[in-house]
């Protein structure tokens, strides 16, 4: 995973609640067994028609999403099935970050193993944001994770919350098996000596 | 005596091997679940780093969601694969090469046990209470029935497990989910967990385990208690939870992998701690009143978006909140349905009685009820998928498939099927479904199609009228 210190780019907006898993990649894309090619499919139903062409209206085919790096959403985004599919076609397409009132649960973790930021942001933040958006559309935003500052043109700087451990992981692009392997005698320890009896 | 605590704290205590300062802690898992779908990149990961499945006694792979469940042409049970995609044959095959591989148990296409992986776990007496139960699938969540801490995780945590038997997890809050009272005739467990996201919203439960309890959850089966769990993550929440008792020790008594002898009785005895402590405290809570439910059913493209049968789809007018106003509006387009109005009537074109939330032997019997002596509605497609080769079983024996025939409904071989419709199983665009499992995202059933989700009882009586039915009035008083 490559290293994240700081994101600078122009955000994009989705501002719907809600969106599931099954949207970011419908599950008829599933049937891969690596990780590659994702991105073209990203919100396939979303962006193209039934014949396979791209719907112009739709955000990600517009130039504004060409390069972009952050986007930006509603409530809850990502909720639905655990696929990691959803960041991995995400980060495919060229996003690293992805600004939110709230994520999913699973999403958010999987998020986290794959170089995708997930900012969670207040009402109050998330409604100037999205003002601020609609006002320019392709204004460019920069995050910086080692500060937690979310920073926009109008010079609003936004705190956001990030537990130290998935911090250091992202900014060192370690990943997190490494850390969990490291604890293998503890296991050992625990196998032998804690665990009630368990038939499998 | 040290503090109450909630089943969920003692579950998570036992088997929390290490918390160190800013850092997650590391839980210890009891068992591991895997499918195709969400498996071969971790694999795939493990060979190149060199790593070994540190624990395949613990680790059970099954094939669920790409499997045809269309009958084998040859009679054999491989023999179901000839109408697979050649993408979902690969999958398929690799799991069976993967667990070959590293030592692990497969239910691969030629076992007589295979099925949905909620499905099976249970019903081989894989599930115990007081475990950690973990899959590459949100619906993991179903296995909490037992009292185990059951959540789905993404394919990376997969590989974690897999290498270490161990995930890093920040502790989730615990909210109680208080339901008492009795349920009227017709309305059923899908209806309580229906209603109950409903109340809460598919954002209510993030970051939460939930805990089911109350005098309505005591007195259902345990195939009951499982739908009600299964969906907990469509309240987003991490994990549902009931406390063992009675019937959870009747339903595991006996199966394949239960504790036997000596070993059953310090099992039990373990078991009997588990329940939450007088006086523990939860972070929230939130109580539903099961005697006032009716039978339910969704009207737009997420699972909280449910109304009582004989209710009528909200208008804007219902939310202050602009983007909810913006998330109906949107829905109800997708769904070609109109604010204000009643689904009542509404004709459908598909039934699917399935999927890991209803399609277990009860569900089945449920959905036969309503079928017995009649007849699938014109121009309606009814498929029953039993959740496994088990049910199935269980259910020729009982005489269930030729009632689901004779009706002319489609009596398939188990898997997820139309849940999730990667199996080719799925509805065309525009159709309406009234479907058993438990998402109705935009084209979760089919790119274009519409879900309603209901009951068995809801779905089958919508098969037979072909229209949304109040099933109430269809039952003998
Ligand atoms: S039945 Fe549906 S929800 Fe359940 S495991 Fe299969 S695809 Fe997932």
């Amino acid at each position: 995973m490559e290293p994240i210190k700081t994101i600078t780019s122009r955000a994009i907006s989705l501002p719907m609640d809600d969106i599931d898993t099954d949207q970011i990649i419908p599950a008829r894309f599933l049937k891969v067994t690596d990780k590659a090619g994702l991105a073209a499919n990203l919100f396939s139903d979303w962006r193209y028609n039934a014949d396979g062409s791209p719907k112009p209206e739709f955000l990600l085919n517009q130039s504004a999403a060409q390069g972009a790096h952050i986007l930006f959403t509603g409530n809850n985004f990502g909720c639905g099935s655990s696929r990691e599919h959803a960041p991995w076609a995400l980060t495919g397409f060229g996003f690293n970050a992805v600004v939110a009132l709230s994520f999913g649960d699973i999403f958010r973790n999987n998020s986290l193993k794959n170089g995708l930021l997930p900012i969670q942001v207040d009402a109050a933040t998330h409604q100037r944001l999205k003002d601020l958006l609609d006002e320019v559309p392709r204004s460019e935003w920069n995050i910086d994770l080692e500060a937690q500052t979310l920073n926009t043109p109008d010079g609003e700087s936004v705190h956001f919350e990030i537990d130290a451990f998935s911090k250091t992981c992202l900014v060192q692009g370690s990943d997190e098996l490494g850390y969990l392997i490291s604890f293998a005698d503890q296991v050992k320890e625990y196998e032998v000596s804690h665990h009630k009896g368990v038939t499998t | 005596m040290g503090s109450p605590l909630t089943l969920f704290q003692k579950v998570w205590n036992e088997h929390l091997v290490t918390q160190q300062p800013d850092a997650p802690g590391i839980l210890f898992i009891d068992l591991h679940l895997v499918h195709e779908v969400t498996s071969p990149q971790a694999f795939t990961s493990l060979r190149a780093r060199g790593l070994v499945v540190r624990r395949p006694d613990r680790t059970i792979a099954t094939v669920d969601h790409g499997v045809p469940t269309l009958p084998s042409k040859d009679g054999t049970v491989e023999g179901r694969l000839a109408w697979a995609d050649e993408l979902c044959r690969k999958q398929i095959a690799q799991l069976e090469e993967n667990a070959k591989t590293f030592g692990i148990r497969a239910y691969g296409p030629s076992s007589t046990n295979n099925g949905i992986v909620h499905v099976i776990a249970p019903e081989m007496g894989l599930t115990q209470p007081g475990m950690t139960i973990v899959c590459g699938d949100s619906h993991t969540s179903t296995h909490g029935a037992f009292g185990a801490l059951a959540f789905g995780i993404g394919t990376s945590e997969v590989e974690h497990v897999l290498a270490t038997q161990c995930l890093l997890q920040h502790q989730p809050k615990t909210m109680e989910v208080r339901i008492e009272g009795k349920l009227a005739k017709g309305v059923t467990a899908k209806d309580i967990i229906l209603a109950l996201i409903a109340k809460i919203g598919v954002s209510g439960g993030i970051g939460y385990v939930l805990e089911y309890c109350g005098s309505a959850i005591r007195a259902l089966s345990m195939e009951e208690r499982m739908t009600i769990c299964n969906m907990s993550i469509e309240a987003g929440a991490r994990a549902g939870m009931i406390a063992p008792d009675e019937v959870t020790y009747d339903y595991i008594k006996g199966r394949e992998y239960a504790p036997k002898g000596a070993e059953w009785d310090k099992a039990l005895a373990y078991w009997k701690t588990l329940p939450t402590d007088d006086g523990a405290a939860y972070d929230h809570s939130v109580t539903l009143d099961a005697s006032s439910l009716e039978p339910m059913i969704t009207f737009g493209t997420n699972p909280g978006m449910g109304i009582p049968v004989s209710g009528k789809i909200p208008t804007a007018a219902a939310f202050t909140d602009e983007s909810q106003k913006a998330g109906l509006e949107k829905s109800l387009a997708y769904m070609g349905l109109d604010a204000g109005s009643s689904l009542l009537g509404h004709p459908i074109n598909v039934v699917f009685i399935g999927s890991c939330t209803n399609g277990r032997l009860s569900d089945l019997q449920e959905a036969a009820s309503i079928m017995r002596g009649r007849k699938v509605a014109d121009g309606v497609r009814a498929l029953v998928v039993p959740g496994s080769q088990q049910v199935k079983r269980q259910a020729e024996a009982e005489g269930l498939d030729i009632i689901f025939k004779n009706a002319g409904a489609e009596w398939r071989e188990a898997g997820c099927s139309m849940c999730i419709a990667m199996n080719g199983d799925q509805i065309a665009p525009g159709e309406y479904a009234v479907s058993t499992s438990n998402r109705n995202f935009e084209g979760r059933q089919g790119k274009g199609g519409r879900t309603l989700l209901a009951s068995p009882l809801t779905a089958a009586a919508a098969a037979v009228t072909g229209c949304v039915t109040d099933v109430r009035t269809m039952l003998e008083s």
